[in-house]
């Protein structure tokens, strides 16, 4: 195919998918009323990897382990660990271990650091779920980053250096397959 | 049959006491006619509203997996709890039998519908909030689905069909096509992902790829022809169809159109090592799988003769195409009949005739779905990745073979 016919489609193809989304665009039933931006803001809790929904404040690993004893240590244990709730600290104690053999623990497995402030924030401490500030999340998410050896005890942690955090297994874990209706869930998998 | 008996001292006692207050009440039959029943279920205000099914159908749901630990709030009692399969018949799991699993325990949230909002937000041109009543105002769809649970592993340690096979169900739902509710917000080119988030304690959020949502994802207020339970997302729950359990976001209150994968807490149980993304990929999708729900493990053929030998299938590739049974341990292959209609990412009834001659032997099946997939003996599955037997990457699809032995008796045969 000659590189003139290779624009052509391409330039079609950019014209039907602008065809394609304005026909989508226009509403069909008008049902449904439009959120304020406070209310939006309230619910908008799911942080993306690259942070930007992350509140302001600041923490670092000295105030998270005042805050983990008041609010966490009845269930994870002192310094996470030894408790009925999961661990919160690596198995091994040894740098550059596989971060996969190191035991199925968030603030070590998950590939960025946004979600270990993701789920302190959505989902602790049990039944009082909501009641942390974001101070005291930035500062839990610290102290428990400092016990895996993630980041040095003075790190301070808010909206900017949180997401840039290296995280041991930030590029150790296979992407989800690109889903088509209709595709085998393997490819050259006959099962 | 097991579980199918009704506990006896319960119905001695329970029977005892409805006789005694209905001597008055029994007569003796005219000439000619047939007696019927000695007793009498007292009709009382619940019966009349809501219904019961008989005290003598006594199938339960279990905690799973069995002796597994107990969620860590007061309420709960259980992480997961398992369907009755073995009790099964036709395709839709009865919504109080339905498998239920939660991301961290029992909590179920007290949620009132006229309170309820779901919001639509991110790369959207217009963010919409929608009442219950809004979403009702909508075209609707009523589709069969399935839903089920990433732990659904078979194991030589369980006994019958509730422990290797119960964390799946089938529920007629009802509700709103999602790519309608995202067509009325508009989405933004370059948006590729959406985040799917609950209203529960935890708020569990997954991430669906946005091909996926514009194509038959569900947000559903009904189940079963009704309101969807409180155990099931009450008052609104979101169906991907053929996705893994977890996928399927209860309590739906917010779903948010972004341009990359979240990597939520919920997602986080489908991250696998970079050399593996054969794992990842098998864990996204539900493969084609059958099971034999009657003879299953731990059930007594009362005697040899003939028996309809039946199951349920599904994938999440789309229909059941084909179902096969062998009553010889693998060696001759019978198609199954289908029962009715067999539905996308729905369980499928499947039958064969069979005679036993009283002769130990295996019973096994095997679901093929539209798309061609196979589902694979637990051999073949080692073969093709070159690992021990047993281990299942990703969603365990394999083969459930039962044994009937001489006595009747029916026994897990999973080596």
């Amino acid at each position: 195919m000659g590189a003139c016919t290779m624009r052509l489609l391409r330039l079609l193809a950019f014209v039907m998918l602008l065809g394609g989304t304005a026909l989508a665009q226009s509403p069909t039933y008008g049902v449904g009323r439009t959120p304020t931006a406070e209310e939006i803001r309230a619910w908008d809790i799911a942080i993306s990897p690259t942070g930007e929904e992350l509140p302001p404040g600041r923490g670092t690993a000295e105030e998270g382990a005042l805050v983990y004893r008041r609010q966490c240590a009845a269930c994870h244990g002192a310094e996470g660990q030894g408790a009925g709730a999961p661990r919160l600290v690596k198995r091994q104690a040894e740098p550059n271990v596989d971060p996969w053999n190191l035991g199925r623990i968030l603030p070590i497995r998950a590939p960025y650091a946004t979600g270990v402030w993701d789920y302190i924030n959505r989902g602790m401490p049990l039944n009082r779920e909501g009641t942390l500030t974001a101070d005291q999340v930035y500062a839990l998410t610290a102290y428990l980053l400092y016990l895996n050896d993630v980041i040095p005890e003075e790190k301070v942690l808010d909206a900017q250096s949180l997401p840039k955090v290296e995280m041991p297994n930030r590029n150790a874990w296979a992407p989800l397959p690109e889903w088509k209706r209709g595709m085998p869930r393997l490819p050259g998998y006959p099962y | 049959m097991g579980s199918k008996r009704p506990d006896r001292r319960g119905f001695i006692k329970g029977g005892a006491a409805l006789a005694g207050g209905l001597t008055l009440g029994t007569v003796a039959p005219a000439l000619g006619q047939t007696p019927g029943s000695q007793t009498f279920i007292k009709g009382n205000e619940e019966l009349v509203l809501y219904g019961e099914r008989s005290p003598f159908v006594t199938s339960v749901r279990m905690q799973h997996p069995p002796g597994g630990r107990p969620s860590p709030d007061a309420y709960g009692l259980y992480f997961h709890i398992a369907a009755p399969l073995q009790d099964s018949v036709g395709m839709i799991t009865p919504s109080s039998l339905h498998f239920v699993g939660t991301t961290r325990g029992g909590f179920i949230p007290e949620i009132d519908p006229r309170e309820h909002r779901l919001m639509i937000h991110g790369m959207v041109d217009r963010p919409l909030t929608f009442t219950m009543e809004d979403l009702k105002r909508l075209p609707s769809v009523t589709r069969p689905h399935f839903i089920e649970c990433a732990g659904n592993r078979s194991s030589p340690r369980y006994k019958t069909i509730q422990e290797t096979h119960g964390m799946t169900s089938c529920a007629e739902w009802t509700g709103v096509l999602l790519s309608v509710l995202l067509k009325e917000a508009g989405i933004k080119g370059g948006a590729s992902w959406i985040v799917a988030e609950g209203t529960e304690e935890v708020k569990g959020a997954s991430s669906i790829p946005m091909a996926k949502a514009m194509d038959d994802c569900i947000v559903a207020y009904g189940m079963n022809g009704e309101a969807v339970r409180p155990q099931q997302g009450f008052p609104l729950r979101l169906l991907v169809p053929g996705f893994e359990g977890i996928f399927n976001s209860k309590y739906l209150r917010r779903i948010k159109v972004v341009d990359r994968y979240y990597l939520t807490y919920n997602d986080y149980g489908h991250l696998n090592r970079r050399d593996d993304p054969e794992g990842a990929a098998l864990g996204m999708l539900i493969g084609p799988k059958s099971v034999i729900t009657f003879p299953s493990g731990g059930q007594q053929l009362p005697d040899r003769g003939f028996y309809e030998v039946s199951g349920l299938a599904w994938s999440g590739g789309g229909a059941v195409g084909r179902v096969e049974v062998s009553t010889d341990g693998g060696r001759r292959w019978t198609d199954a009949e289908i029962k009715g209609t067999a539905h996308r990412m729905a369980h499928t009834r499947f039958s064969v005739g069979w005679n036993w001659d009283g002769q130990e032997t295996e019973l096994l099946s095997r679901c093929t779905d539209e798309t061609g997939q196979v589902q694979p003996t637990r051999a073949q599955i080692a073969e093709f990745f070159n690992v021990p037997v047993g281990r299942v990457k990703g969603m365990d699809n394999s083969i459930q073979p039962w044994r009937v032995a001489s006595d009747g008796s029916v026994h897990n045969a999973i080596a």
